[in-house]
């Protein structure tokens, strides 16, 4: 397998729409664990904060508090799918052993790669999707910009499935696929700008802010669904391009040594 | 072309266990080979090694003649493995384990339904396809384990102790399944701690001890060797001045003393009758330990179906 092009092109196809189709079937399965809670928790945000809290804070940006939370909160959702689905499907598969279902077969290094992140872009997506309806009960989501909010989203979801991989390929145990999400990148969002405009920040915090990555993503897709962002959204691009770069790199360097996978 | 060719093939694990040295080894198409050795042996580091999930400190895997690093999809697409531990998914059914698996060999969706049935019915198992695989049997989960590494219909077969832990009935029935395979042209290796199995069902044998293959032949001349004591015997004659005895294996080991080997079917007897009227006077006689039998003594020790223990 040295060159780019596979040497078994329809195989190699029926490879990864098997791993693909099997990741989808996966979270769908348990979807009273995946699907059903970021449904629950989000309606939840939006009474509380957008509906209860948010009536009372004025107009944010020039948007009503519900208006300016959604985005946030889709992407939250987003972003804390993808990895979920990611690092707990591959870890799974390492800790009962059937990875090595992939490993023995001929499927190569970027099909596994590439079957795995199609399952979490697939959950971060669908995620999106029901958190998107549910807030369009709560705000008039007028998509400002169809291309750059389903790019953002997609791209986004693309990193964090990367982010879950890389994760997963170094977990040993349960504990070590919940600490990133936990201690990293939960608070990353919720400071990424989900529920303000740093604008709000004193100025200190406001530079702090700009060496997150997710504020870039959050306000790229605030900017595809109201048309207004703290920062450029070519800046954003940049960055989840150059972090799904790095990722997959990465990633593979880690499929190719079998870091974690073969003894 | 071989079905199987390792050469200089060594293992050190991270931790720093050797667990193969210098293994070489070929295993010609068609034939059924067994890999018999005690525990901690080395059998599943060979296999992991052929099967990819080992990767080998030095030296080389041919796969009927694809180098399983250079041509992977050839060298993949020709094994098909049993592993030792159970390694499927608990959540998923029988029947999408199978046919998935035939998928990751790039077999298309209706190709892999059909395979996937033909093997569960052989299998016995199509009555529980849509079963998740956590609800069968550990007999069941062996067999499932066979019918996945058969449906994309692999040229090698490899089984690490695909009877362990089965009872004497299904054993039975997995031996006659092999047997059948094999007839059919599948090259299979197998590992086993039973010397019993490896002699009904193979014809190559490999003995494999410390990481060491220590014998590599078919399954008769071992059972002649197994049965065979050597002795080691002063003699009051000088070697050279000695007359041949054409019913036994001597060996000059110095001035005065020679080893004779005694074959299954002889006789503590018929040897000294036969240094008799060779008119040698013996003086001295030692059992010479027999680094076969003693292997096979520990096997016994620790091929008991006794629980599992904690040796590695
Ligand atoms: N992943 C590993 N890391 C470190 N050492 C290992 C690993 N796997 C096996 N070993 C060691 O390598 C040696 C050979 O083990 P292996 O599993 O190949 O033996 P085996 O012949 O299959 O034994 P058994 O009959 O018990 O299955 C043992 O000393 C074992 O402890
Ligand atoms: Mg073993």
């Amino acid at each position: 397998m040295a060159g780019l092009y596979p040497a078994y092109p329809r195989q190699t196809l029926t490879a990864l729409q098997t791993l693909a189709s099997k990741e989808t079937h996966r979270y769908m399965r348990i979807w009273v664990q995946t699907l059903l809670p970021p449904a629950i928790t989000m309606t939840l945000y939006f009474v509380i904060f957008g509906g209860l809290i948010g009536s009372r804070v004025g107009p944010m940006e020039g948007y009503s508090f519900m208006e300016f939370i959604a985005p946030g909160i889709i992407m939250m959702s987003v972003i804390t799918n993808s990895y979920t689905n990611v690092v707990s499907s591959f870890f799974g598969a390492k800790f009962q052993r059937h990875i090595e279902e992939l490993l023995v077969s001929p499927t190569p290094n970027y099909v596994i790669l590439a079957g795995y992140v199609a399952g979490g872009v697939g959950r971060g997506l669908c995620t999106g999707l029901i958190v998107t309806i549910i807030a369009s009960f709560f705000a008039d989501l007028n998509i400002h910009n169809l291309a750059v909010t389903i790019s953002v989203v997609f791209l986004t979801a693309v990193l964090f499935s990367l982010g879950g991989f890389i994760n997963g390929v170094f977990a040993k145990k349960f504990d070590d696929i919940s600490i990133v999400p936990t201690f990293i990148l939960t608070p990353m969002t919720y400071l990424g700008g989900v529920f303000y405009s740093i604008s709000l920040l004193p100025e200190f915090w406001q530079h702090v802010s700009l060496i997150n990555p997710i504020f870039y993503m959050v306000n790229a897709f605030r900017y595809g669904v109201l048309g207004s962002s703290d920062v450029p959204i070519v800046i954003a691009y940049t960055l989840i391009l150059g972090f799904i770069a790095a990722g997959t790199t990465l990633s593979l360097w880690l499929l190719n040594r079998g870091t974690g996978l073969r003894s | 072309m071989n079905a199987l060719s390792l050469r200089q093939l060594n293992k050190t694990y991270p931790g720093g266990v050797t667990a193969l040295r210098d293994i070489n080894l070929e295993v010609r198409p068609g034939d059924f080979y067994g890999l018999l050795g005690p525990n901690g042996a080395g059998k599943t580091t060979i296999i992991g090694t052929v099967a990819s999930l080992v990767r080998p400190t030095s030296g080389n895997v041919e796969v009927f003649g694809h180098d399983i690093l250079r041509d992977p999809w050839e060298a993949k697409s020709n094994i098909g493995l049993v592993p030792q531990e159970f390694n499927f998914n608990q959540f998923e059914t029988v029947a999408q384990i199978v046919t998935n698996q035939a998928g990751f060999y790039g077999i298309d969706r209706t190709t892999a339904r059909e395979r996937a049935e033909k093997y569960l019915r052989e299998l016995d198992l199509w009555g529980k396809r849509d079963a998740p695989s956590r609800q069968l049997s550990g007999g069941m989960k062996r067999r499932l384990m066979i019918a996945r590494a058969l449906v994309h219909e692999p040229r090698l077969l490899i089984l690490d102790e695909p009877t362990a832990g089965v009872d004497i009935e299904l054993r039975r029935s997995m031996w006659d399944f092999l047997r059948r395979m094999n007839e059919r042209g599948t090259t299979i290796i197998l590992t086993t701690h039973y010397l019993e199995e490896a002699e009904s069902l193979c014809r190559g044998i490999g003995i494999i001890d410390g990481g060491r293959i220590i014998e590599d032949t078919d399954v008769r001349s071992l059972l002649t060797k197994l049965k065979s004591q050597s002795f080691v015997l002063d003699v009051t004659t000088p070697v050279n001045a000695l007359p041949a005895l054409p019913d036994f294996g001597v060996l000059p080991l110095d001035e005065r003393t020679i080893e004779v080997e005694v074959r299954g079917e002889q006789t503590l007897t018929e040897l000294f009758s036969a240094l008799n009227a060779a008119g040698v006077e013996v003086t001295s006689m030692k059992n010479k330990s027999n680094r076969l039998e003693e292997l096979f003594v520990r096997m016994l020790g620790t091929g008991n179906p006794e629980p599992q223990s904690e040796t590695a």
